[in-house]
């Protein structure tokens, strides 16, 4: 089977409205999970999943594929919800995240879910993990590319620069990273806890190409990377401005709801403000 | 009294050492509400570092902290704690036999819903390695007050191993604290079982049992992990014919294995190690994981059963 990619902006905005739905739904039966910052990702996921990533979900592993690796790991409901709606298994094993035996990891995990290109949730590491996989396609010939998502927190950690620097020294115009610029992490807003702004002129000084978007604007998140797929010799970086519990108003922007999920009544709030499909 | 996490003593006691001494200093990375070093924080903001998430650099500015003559406090999650920065603390703090005190929240699989990614079965041994370092693991809330004020006595790194999930209650407020010092919680004859953390409460359910049955198991609660206290361990070889061993971590290389190493030196006897069987963990509520790993009361039952078959066919 091969999945049919669309850039119809419509339907991938549609489709961001399920996919938040689909979050929230299984973070509130779950009873505990990341929701902030899955929601901050969702457009970024999405979009990555609907109109480029080359896969087979019948052969999730085979050698000649685009990879998506999400470093920021706790997200894990929005990689979930988006392999489920893309044919990797059934939607309604989404409503066993976190539960006993389950598939469906706390942090998404390779082991127990063998359609996940790396097992993450320790941040700082995907980022090396892809510039691995970019790494082998090059060495191999191979015309793929491999897609990250970092958190803007999680660039904090050493090892993103060892990665950074890694990978503009190997010319590695076959990755195309994803910050979510949501500017909070648990302990407060970035720059107060860890200041690491600027971000575009590090990535710039550390040798990549680099852009600025609304990380919740279909059409922008699109153009950018088709942009980035025209610019050799480096790896990209799209700094995707976001909002950190994006769509649901009394999680948007909010610290506190980092690392928790909704009760009953947030619950049913939010499926409200997400809409009809 | 309720279970209660020990990471809620953590927080409560660096609050009073705050007040009692000048010169500690709390560092945290990102993670100070949940290893609780939120309540130093809000109190004394001054002598609060957040590195934020860089826990390598966490450590390397402890040791600078250290040579300087503070008495820091590292918290983050076990995993990163002792995982991601291993190295800086093999050599930037205890190489140098600095007053660095290392107290990580998160161990073991009570962790729970997270799973296998923040699980850290492995600290123990990861800290447990390094010369000059100290290993406390308490049992309870009780315990670790008193862990954390010997730390702080404590000239040099010390390694404080604590948990998210609800701890049973198993000492009381006026039992001795002392690294190096540990107490039998229930006496007995024929066997001892050693517990630690979590798992000292388990230990002791499954004693109940156990005497229910006829038999009359010790219970030893194990907070010093190192240095060990080798005078009631050799005792308990002495006087109880095997040992078993129980702890919310690998097999290899925990508390089980200290003992193992100690004993076996002066006075082998036959020592079943009760721990994860060379896994990962995986996501699930801690009751369901501590059963499904073979660590609850239930499994330390059936376990001490069969070991003491196997001992009689052995002799
Ligand atoms: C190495 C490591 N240290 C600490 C953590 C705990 N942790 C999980 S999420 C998080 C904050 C992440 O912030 P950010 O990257 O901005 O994520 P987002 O805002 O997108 O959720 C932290 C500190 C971790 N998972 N890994
Ligand atoms: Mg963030």
């Amino acid at each position: 089977m091969t999945i049919r990619l669309t850039k119809d902006i419509k339907y991938i905005e549609n489709k961001c409205k399920k996919v938040r739905k689909l979050i929230i739904d299984s973070l509130y039966k779950a009873k505990s999970g990341h929701t902030g910052g899955s929601l901050s990702s969702v457009e970024i996921v999405t979009t990555i999943f609907t109109a480029f990533l080359r896969f087979d979900p019948d052969d999730p592993f085979k050698r000649e594929r685009d990879k998506f690796i999400l470093s920021k790991g706790h997200a894990a409901p929005v990689l979930y919800v988006n392999l489920a709606l893309n044919g990797f298994f059934n939607i309604f094993e989404l409503n066993t995240l976190r539960f006993n035996n389950t598939r469906l990891q706390g942090h998404p995990s390779r082991e127990k879910l063998p359609c996940i290109d790396a097992s993450t949730g320790s941040l700082g590491q995907g980022f090396s993990i892809a510039v691995g996989y970019a790494l082998a396609d090059k060495i191999d010939k191979l015309d793929y590319y491999t897609y990250v998502v970092l958190g803007d927190g999680e660039i904090q950690e050493g090892q993103i620069w060892e990665a950074a620097m890694s990978a503009s020294h190997y010319k590695l115009d076959n990755i195309i990273a994803f910050l979510d610029h949501n500017k909070l992490q648990i302990d407060g807003e970035i720059k107060n806890v860890m200041n690491v702004l600027p971000i575009k002129e590090k990535f710039e000084a550390f040798g990549w190409d680099v852009i600025e978007i609304d990380g919740h604007n279909i059409s922008e998140m699109i153009k950018a990377i088709e942009r980035a797929f025209n610019i050799k010799e480096k790896p990209h970086l799209i700094v995707a401005h976001t909002i950190k519990g994006k769509g649901v108003d009394f999680i948007e922007n909010k610290v506190k709801w980092h690392g928790i999920a909704p009760n009953k009544e947030e619950y049913y709030n939010a499926i409200k403000q997400l809409g009809d499909i | 009294m309720k279970p209660i996490p020990t990471r809620l003593a953590y927080g409560q006691t660096l609050v009073k050492l705050g007040r009692e001494f000048d010169n500690i200093i709390v560092m945290d990375a990102d993670l100070s509400n949940s290893t609780q070093t939120s309540l130093f924080a809000k109190e004394f903001p001054d002598r609060f570092i957040n590195v934020g998430i860089a826990e390598q650099n966490l450590m390397g500015v402890a040791s600078g902290l250290a040579l300087s003559g503070k008495v820091v406090f590292a918290s983050s999650f076990a995993i990163f704690a002792t995982g991601r920065t291993w190295e800086q603390i093999r050599n930037s703090i205890a190489y140098m036999n600095l007053n660095v005190k290392i107290a990580a929240t998160h161990s073991g699989l009570s962790v729970g819903p997270d799973g296998a990614s923040h699980q850290a079965l492995e600290d123990l041994a990861l800290m447990r390695v390094i010369p000059n370092m100290v290993v406390l693991s308490p049992a309870d809330v009780y315990q670790t007050e008193k862990a954390i004020y010997a730390a702080y006595r404590y000239n040099g790194p010390v390694y404080i191993r604590l948990g998210r999930a609800p701890y049973p209650i198993v000492t009381t407020p006026d039992m001795d604290f002392e690294i190096g010092k540990d107490i039998i919680l229930k006496e007995g004859r024929d066997g001892t079982i050693f517990a630690t953390g979590l798992t000292v409460g388990e230990a002791l359910k499954a004693a109940e049992v156990l005497e229910e049955k006829g038999f009359n198991p010790r219970v030893v609660n194990i907070a010093s992990i190192k240095p060990l206290d080798k005078e009631l361990i050799l005792k308990c070889a002495k006087e109880t014919g095997f040992f078993i061993t129980v702890e919310e971590h690998q097999r290899i290389g925990g508390m089980g294995s200290a003992i193992a190493e100690f004993i076996v030196e002066i006075y082998p006897i036959p020592i079943k190690i009760m721990g994860i069987d060379d896994s990962f963990g995986e996501t699930g509520t801690p009751d369901f994981l501590l059963k499904k790993y073979r660590i609850d009361s239930e499994s330390i039952v059936e376990e001490y059963l069969s070991f003491i078959k196997k001992i009689k066919v052995g002799e």
